[in-house]
């Protein structure tokens, strides 16, 4: 069963640096976001301090809602999609592959990134430290949220607005408690509290998600 | 005893059986949510005093309080319905659940809309970002987004079972919102507030309040059954009995 | 009695706006939804029959 993940993994991630261009967009559109509001709101310290964990949480949350459209659809137009819900093997290990690829190939370089911006917009020491650390925890629990989301929506049209529309309500609760994490302690507070939550849902998450996403898929493609 | 037997309830399964049964009942429930209503309304004006500290801005709990709590019903109900229709694949539960959306989608707006509202004369502001309200607003995207999810699929099978399982995702969604109310109150100390002080009420504003609350309940069931009538209507137009009675009512 | 006059029951002490709001627009919406439902009926019975008028037609 695990050489089936693996091997699910492997191949996402191979395609994935074949090409490169999509994961960049994601990547780029990050940066971009982030950059557009010392520009839009003005240079002054003091604001883009408070308005960083925001910002950059938000800026995430709109880079993963944008970069779900991608999880399945490449699969779904060449029909190996079916190939892989016919497969002997669980869906829900098969889709936990694709989303775990997904997510390093999306999610984590949003991670790697996020203290260049964070200094950008004036945070420092322990609070660049939380906001890596709750974008890590974050950042999985979007992409296996979004997973579910994307499985519904398969094939759609109108597909990846009524996919931000759908998956909004479920994010909500990680951008709260992420975003709040990095604003407790920016504002000398314990973000334990955040962490732990963005910890527990990540592990409801992993439980769930791949599950749920797998029926998705099945009702979609039925 | 026919009440008893397995058979006689489950004829109710069927869309052609369910049909006329629930006409039957569309009257009284309307009837009991127009008289509750007005004996509500009644008890909430005229019996019910003037608050000591809000004056009677505080009438407005009358509406807000009854519609967040059916808010909340009415999305249980409508995932108890999605998930009878995903395991065992009756139609008529799954169009139990269709009918049952807008409402609660109306009920959860009314909550927002007069809670802005109430809180405003009250409280200084018209919103603030704390688990109740934040989780209520949620509320409204799910119910949103299972009907937005629900219209963009034509086939019907397909559209009820990927709403279903939106729905039933969701509702993981809530109590884990509602939990961290106890959350909220460790982070941000004393900024909680209670837009329900129940025991405390005087009786007749609790009374007003919960005859309010079965208005609402009455008048939700009445209109769901009116709705998921038309959707049987919809979903089997090419019906024989469908067609007799779309003649007959000419 | 709450209220000594109609005047006063319409004022709410000043928070009139806040009162007839909330009370006005819930209603209005009760309203809406129970209009918008005897539209689509009509809607639907029309459908229907046509539907059945073109199969009669295709039949003969």
């Amino acid at each position: 069963m695990w050489v089936a993940f693996k091997w699910v993994l492997k191949r996402d991630l191979m395609l994935a640096v074949r090409g490169p261009s999509e994961v960049l967009t994601t990547l780029m559109f990050f940066i971009i976001v982030v950059s557009l509001f010392p520009l839009g709101v003005g240079p002054e310290r003091e604001t883009l301090m408070e308005i960083a964990s925001g910002v950059v949480w938000v800026a995430a949350l709109l880079a993963s809602m944008l970069s779900l459209g991608r999880l399945f659809s490449s699969d779904y137009e060449d029909g190996s999609l079916e190939q892989l819900v016919l497969a002997a093997h669980p869906l829900p290990v098969l889709v936990l592959g694709k989303i775990v690829a997904h997510w390093l190939v999306s999610g984590l370089p949003l991670v790697l990134v996020s203290p260049v911006l964070g200094l950008q917009l004036g945070l420092d020491g322990e609070t660049l430290a939380v906001l890596i650390l709750s974008l890590l925890l974050g950042t999985p629990v979007l992409s296996l949220i979004g997973a579910v989301g994307a499985g519904l929506t398969l094939g759609l049209r109108g597909g990846g607005v009524l996919l931000s529309l759908l998956v909004l309500p479920l994010y909500i609760p990680v951008l709260v408690f992420g975003a709040g994490a990095v604003e407790a302690v920016r504002s000398g507070l314990e973000a334990q509290a955040h962490l732990s939550l963005l910890g527990a849902f990540l592990v409801l998450s992993v439980m769930l998600a791949p599950w749920a996403a797998a029926s998705a898929l099945r009702i979609s493609l039925d | 005893m026919r009440l008893f037997s397995k058979d006689f309830w489950f004829q109710f399964a069927s869309p052609k059986t369910f049909y006329p049964f629930a006409g039957k009942l569309i009257p009284w429930f309307a009837g009991v949510a127009a008289v509750l209503t007005l004996v509500g309304l009644y008890i909430g004006f005229f019996v019910a005093p003037v608050d000591y500290q809000q004056g009677n801005s505080y009438r407005v709990m009358f509406i807000h309080v009854p519609a967040a709590w059916m808010s909340m019903f009415i999305y249980v109900v409508m995932c108890a319905y999605a998930a009878l229709g995903l395991v065992l694949n009756t139609r008529l539960s799954d169009m139990m659940a269709a009918a049952l959306a807008p409402t609660g989608a109306m009920f959860t707006f009314v909550a927002l809309w007069t809670g802005a509202l109430w809180g405003r004369p009250t409280w200084g502001t018209y919103w603030v970002w704390d688990a109740r309200l934040t989780s209520e607003l949620i509320l409204l995207f799910l119910y949103l987004g299972y009907m937005a999810l629900r219209s963009a699929i034509d086939d019907p099978r397909r559209a009820s079972r990927a709403s279903g399982l939106l729905a039933l995702v969701g509702v993981i969604n809530v109590p884990i919102i509602y939990f961290s109310v106890k959350w909220w109150n460790t982070l941000h100390q004393g900024a909680s507030v209670s837009l329900t002080s129940a025991p405390t009420m005087a009786k007749t504003m609790f009374a007003a309040m919960i005859v309010m609350t079965f208005a609402f309940w009455a008048y939700a069931i009445a209109v769901a059954l009116y709705r998921v009538r038309l959707i049987i209507l919809e979903r089997e137009r090419h019906a024989r009995w469908v067609v007799e009675l779309a003649e007959r009512e000419r | 009695m709450n209220w000594s006059s109609w005047s006063e029951f319409f004022a709410m002490g000043g928070h009139a706006p806040y009162v007839w709001g909330s009370y006005g627009v819930t209603f209005l919406l009760m309203a809406i939804e129970v209009f918008l439902l005897r539209r689509r009926r009509n809607a639907v019975m029309r459908r229907i029959r046509r539907l059945a008028r073109m199969q009669r037609e295709t039949n003969e």
